[in-house]
Formats: structure tokens, sequence, C-alpha cells
């Protein structure tokens, strides 16, 4: 299967360029450079060199049994791009965009970001080819996210808080973008996920596809065959292109991306684009699914996960949900703390909480397919960076009172499943 | 499509009629921007009402969004208020009449996802209806505007495109020939918010997009005093002045001062695009 394109960077009717003038020039100027530099072996090379010598790439999979006994018993093996420096995926394509940026003659660059491993991503890159950096941030996030907020800034960053309308990750795109139309001649816009105006979607997602390319070998030599599913979180959608992609054309293989269900899709309080309540529009540059209201005014997400709470998804997602190519389901906040729970548990890994959601949705499906299934989770970031918040999810955090393993399994008791393992 | 309603392409909007008596009286002409909605509809038409009265030749009426990415903290906190006090897409079809009924030219500035969600045929059709002239569009380029094309030529629209001084010569040309009514030249890569002086890049670039059409062109972007506007009417057909006044509204003491303030602002840089 082959994604149409019906006009520029576009997905079906999904995509496209919706920008300020101002930006425009700079967006062709990109599109140039990175369509030269994918085809140029020294551009190439160069990007290789740095994913095998400082990403740490490839990154292993690792089959989790014990977790699997909590999946219907089905086999779960994880794609680690928690175990990438920086702790996640965002590496990949930030490493990419920073040597356009140099390519392209430009000495600063700019981001946003919501958990804050895309800002500490950028940050990283930013020190390794001396390029100026500023990173924006809604406040919210700085403060659900401090031990980023201080990691950026130890990389020689500069976290600007955004303190406009929901304050969190949309709110840090409007700033980065307006930062960029008034910068744009020496300022590159590192753009975080497979979303925003034409040639992003792709391009960020080429940089991700290392992922997929990466672990479907991996799964044939390592496993024996091609899983049944592809599990993977979904904000703005960057992992879950990056590991879907090279699987889009094996048909037999279902590709999953879990959305943040905040809440419960019902009580309005969510990250859920694709439950039902998110209609096509345009916000940041590209037209897609997007939390609005009758009105076309976005509304505000919720997720426990700063990095899945984005009322918008990349087009190339909105463009696989409707030819019923990938699937799409929401995991609460609830589901996704207790996966992330059972991982560091059972496998004494901890996930990011994003990941968690992608790891909730394989006991789901796990439930569903039984023991004869084989799925792939991609775990796209290491759960460091949210040790504060599930610390606090779970009371563990000592204010007075003594906490232990045992009053975390009696806060939240694990449904025993067949014979899973007790904890 | 109601046949009633639409006009040929060709015909003059109020727009242009304006533009044109604007460059008979050997000036510019002054375009006022506010907001709908802010601090509520009502006061938020009466004061564009009161801009006309003052001396506004166009009013732009802005749609409140809730990402507008090209706007500063000025307008950014003024549509965020409006939008809490409960505006509505059908509030701008209203100021839009009260505009026309008063005697200036009606232009809505929206980014694009209200108009789409709404219906971009519906939008156009209300907004003729409403005896608005067209609109100004900061987040919709031509490339990706066939449907708007399409509607403003049925409905016999004007609609602005913006340039900039980062546009290319292509850019200018196929730009300027998509657009109609006038052209909006950002006078400064930025966005909108008063600045100490007009940006350097705003003659050179009016220039550059004189060379390549026969349409007005007005000047946005960092104009806020009388002076700034009698420098810029110096070398364009308008002058667009945005959060200089909304400022008005959102400083005043009370309702009855902050109109006032804009009054008086608007009165003066109506002097200030004599040349």
């Amino acid at each position: 299967m082959t994604t149409p394109t019906t006009g520029l960077g576009r997905f079906g009717a999904y995509g496209g360029r919706y920008v300020p003038e101002a930006l425009v020039s700079a967006l062709q100027e990109l599109d140039e450079c990175r369509s030269k530099a994918m085809s140029d072996p020294a551009f190439l090379g160069e990007l290789a060199a740095l994913q095998r010598s400082y990403t740490g790439r490839p990154s292993i999979i690792t089959e989790v049994p014990r977790f699997a006994q909590h999946c219907g018993g089905a086999r779960v093996v994880l794609k680690r791009e928690d175990l990438n420096h920086t702790g996640s995926h965002k590496i990949n394509n930030v490493l990419g965009q920073a040597l356009l940026t140099k390519r392209m003659g430009k000495t600063r660059v700019i981001a946003e970001t919501g958990a804050g491993q895309h800002g500490v991503a950028t940050a990283t890159a930013a020190a390794l080819l001396g390029l100026d950096c500023v990173v924006y941030m809604g406040r919210v996030d700085t403060e659900r996210q401090a031990l980023n907020v201080a990691r950026m800034r130890l990389l020689g960053a500069q976290v600007v808080p955004v303190d406009h309308g929901s304050r969190t990750l949309k709110d840090a795109v409007n700033e980065a973008f307006r930062d960029w139309v008034a910068n744009v001649d020496h300022t590159h816009y590192v753009l975080g996920t497979v979303t925003g105006p034409y040639p992003f979607p792709e391009m960020v997602r080429d940089f991700h596809r290392i992922i997929g390319v990466e672990a479907r070998q991996q799964m044939l030599d390592e496993i024996g065959r091609l899983p049944d599913a592809v599990l993977a979180c979904v904000g703005g959608g960057s992992n879950a292109m990056g590991i879907f992609h090279r699987f889009i054309d094996d048909a037999d293989v279902r590709l999953i991306g879990l959305e943040g269900g905040g809440e419960g899709v019902a009580t309005g309080r969510h990250a859920a684009r694709f439950s039902g309540q998110a209609t096509p529009g345009v916000l940041h540059g590209a037209f897609t699914y997007v939390l609005q209201d009758d009105e076309g005014q976005t509304v505000e997400s919720h997720s426990v996960s700063a990095g899945l709470d984005y009322p918008s998804v990349g087009p190339e997602h909105a463009f696989l949900h409707d030819a019923g190519r990938a699937e799409y389901y929401p995991v609460t906040d609830d589901e996704a703390m207790e996966a992330f729970r059972l991982l560091s548990q059972t496998e004494g890994i901890l996930p990011a909480i994003e990941s968690a959601h992608a790891l909730a949705g394989a006991m789901r499906i796990g439930r569903e397919l039984g023991p004869d299934a084989l799925l792939l989770v991609n775990l796209s970031g290491r759960g460091d960076k949210d040790v504060h918040t599930a610390a606090r999810w779970f009371g563990l955090l000592d204010d007075g009172v003594a906490a232990d393993p045992v009053s975390v399994s009696a806060a939240a008791p694990v449904e025993a499943e067949g014979e899973g393992v007790q904890l | 499509m109601s046949e009633s309603v639409a006009s040929p392409p060709s015909a003059k909007t109020r727009l242009t009629q304006v533009l044109a008596e604007a460059k008979a009286q050997d000036r510019a002409a002054l375009v006022g921007y506010l907001p709908v909605g802010y601090p509520d509809v009502d006061i938020s038409i009466e004061a564009m009402v009161a801009m006309v009265e003052a001396g506004a030749d166009i009013v732009e009426i802005g749609l409140p969004y809730t990402d507008p990415l090209m706007d500063g903290p000025v307008i950014q906190a003024a549509v965020t208020g409006a939008l809490a006090g409960g505006v509505h897409v059908a509030d701008v079809f209203r100021a839009a009449r009260a505009v026309a009924d008063a005697g200036a030219a009606a232009v809505v500035m929206t980014y694009w996802n209200p108009v789409l969600r709404y219906g971009v045929d519906r939008f156009a059709a209300d907004l003729r209806a409403a005896g608005a002239s067209g609109l100004v569009t900061p987040d919709l380029v031509p490339d990706e505007a066939a449907e708007w094309i399409a509607a403003s030529d049925a409905h016999g629209l004007d609609r602005i495109f913006l340039v900039a001084p980062s546009s290319t010569p292509e850019r200018l040309i196929s730009t300027t020939a998509a657009g109609r009514g006038f052209v909006y030249a950002a006078s400064l890569m930025g966005v909108t918010g008063a600045r100490d002086s007009v940006g350097s890049q705003a003659q050179a670039l009016v220039e550059r997009t004189r060379a390549v059409t026969d349409l007005p062109i007005c000047v946005g972007l960092g104009v806020s005093t009388p002076g700034q506007a009698h420098e810029v009417a110096g070398f364009a057909d308008g002058v667009i002045v945005g959060s200089a006044l909304v400022r008005c509204l959102v400083d005043a003491t009370d309702i009855q001062d902050g109109l006032s303030q804009l009054r008086s602002l608007t009165r003066e840089l109506a002097q200030g695009v004599r040349r």
C-alpha cells in the first residue's frame, strides 16, 4: 500500500501547508535541502555514523515474558527506543534536522516540547553541533516535567515557559511558530512530530523510519516471523509513524495506535482524536483530525502524559485511519499507569508514561488475540522523566507516610490473569 | 448558493471603492483592526462603528480563534477574552453589517479553521449577505485556497492574501495574481504588535510588490502611531493598525474611557495617513 498524494505534501486529503506567507520560503528551502540531503551519501553517512556512535543504534528488541502474562499470554516484544541517548526515539529526528540546519547555514534552532523528551533531544543535538537553542514549553508541562526542564538548561538551552491558552504543548507550538516567523532567516524550527506544514510530516517520519526498518528485520532474525500487531502510542504520532511505516505493506500485520484517553472519552477530558470526537480541520499548518468545537475552535486535550496531551495528530495517521490500515484506540490514564507499574515490576523496565499507553494497548489486544499472538510494542521512551508523576500517582512520595512495594500493590491491586504473575 | 446574493467577480466591492476614493484624495486609506467580541460583542461592534466615525476607511474585523499564531500578546489577550466571553462565528456577520451600514468597508480577518468548519461556501454567502467585502487570511496562502477562491468568485468577495519580506519574486507574482481587493504587505518578519519603528523592509516590500501587481497595497504589522502611519502612507495605499487600537480597549479603566481613547487614536491616525 502506498500513500496517495493529491497535492503538496498530502496524504489523501490530509496534510498541506497552512502557514503565514512569511514561512513559505523557509519551508521551500527546507524541502529542497532535505530532498537533496536524503539522496546525498555524505549526509546519510554522517547521520548513520551519529546514529551508531552517539544515539546507540540499532536499538535492541527485548521479549518480556513476565509482562506478557498480563497480555492474555500473547508473546510481547519491545522495540527499545528507550535505550537511545537522551532516553527516547526523539533523538532520531532531531539529529537529522540538526544536520539539515547546519546544511542550510542556520545557527539557531527552536523547538516545542510537551513531555520534554523532544526538547531534551533538541538541546542535546544543539550542544553537539554548536547551535543556539530555545525550547518552548507550556507552563503546565514545565511543572510536571521539571526534571527535563533542568536537563535542557544543563545542556545550554533556554527554556521558555508559555503562559498562553491551555499552557500545554499546543500553546508551545503556537509560540514556536511565532518565534520562527520573526527569526526565520537564521533559525530552523525543529518540529518534534509528524504534523505541521509540509515537509515536516514526511521529513520527521523519514527520520524515524529507522525504528520500523530495524524492528522488522529484528523480528525476522530473532523471533522468526513478523508480529501480528505493531503497537505504539500516538500523540502527534512520530514514534508510531516511525515503527508503522515499514510494516504498511505487510497486510497481515495490524498497526495499532494508542491515544491518550485521559479520564475517559465520555468525560470529555481526553486526547483521543480518533474516537469519534475529533473532526478534520486545520491546526498548526496541517489539515488533519483536530479536537475542535462546532465553530472550529480547538478544544483542550487532557492526558496524564504530557507527550500525548495534544488536540491534533499527524496527517498521515489521519489518512491511515480513514483508509482502515491503522487502528486507533484510547487508553485511559488509569490503564496506562497500571501498565507502567506492571512493566516496571515484572521486567525491571520503567517506561515513559507515553509508552505505557502502548503497553496498555498490548494488554488489551493480547487478551483479545490470545496466546498464539505475537505483539511488537514500540517502547518509545524511558520513564526517568516520569518518576515524579508516577510516584505521586502511586502515593510513593515520602511525605511522612512510608511507602513500600506492598502498599503500591495495595493501592492499585493487580488483576490476576489466569496463572499470571501476582505482585 | 443564492443567485440573488452572488455577484459577478468583476463587480466592485465597497473595499475597492473606498481605496479608490482615498487614492483620488491623494492619501492612504486607514484600516483599523478590532476583534469581534472584546470586551463583549455589543461593545466591540460599537467600537468598530466609533472607529468608522473617527475616520477609519476600512475595518478589519477579527474573528477570534484559539490558536492565533500570527498575533502578538495584545491581540491574543483580546481574542482569548472574546472567546471566554462566548463570541460566536455568527457575530462577525453582525459586526460586518454594522461597519458597512456606518459607511466603511468591512473585511474579516480569520484563521482558516473556523471558516472550514462553518463551511467555506456558506461562510462566503453569509459574509456577502452581511455587506462585507472580503477576507484577510493570515494562515491561508493561495496554494491551499482553491475552495476559497471558488467561493469568493461565486459570491463576489475580495480575497486578501499576505506578502512578506521573505516572499520570493515568484511568490509575489503568484500571490498577488490570486488576490483581490488589496495586498496585505506584512511590514516585517514577526507577529502583530506595536513596534518603535516600522520595519525598513516595509518600503522595499511595497516596491517589489508594486512592480508585479496593480492591486492596492496596504501595510500592516507594527504600525501604531500617527507618525508611523504618515510615514507608511508615503509609499503604501493603505495603513493597517491593529494592536495599538486594541490596546485602547485592553488598557481602559472603563468602557467609555476605552471608546474615547479609540476614537481619539483613530482620529490622529486618520490625520496621519494624509500625505
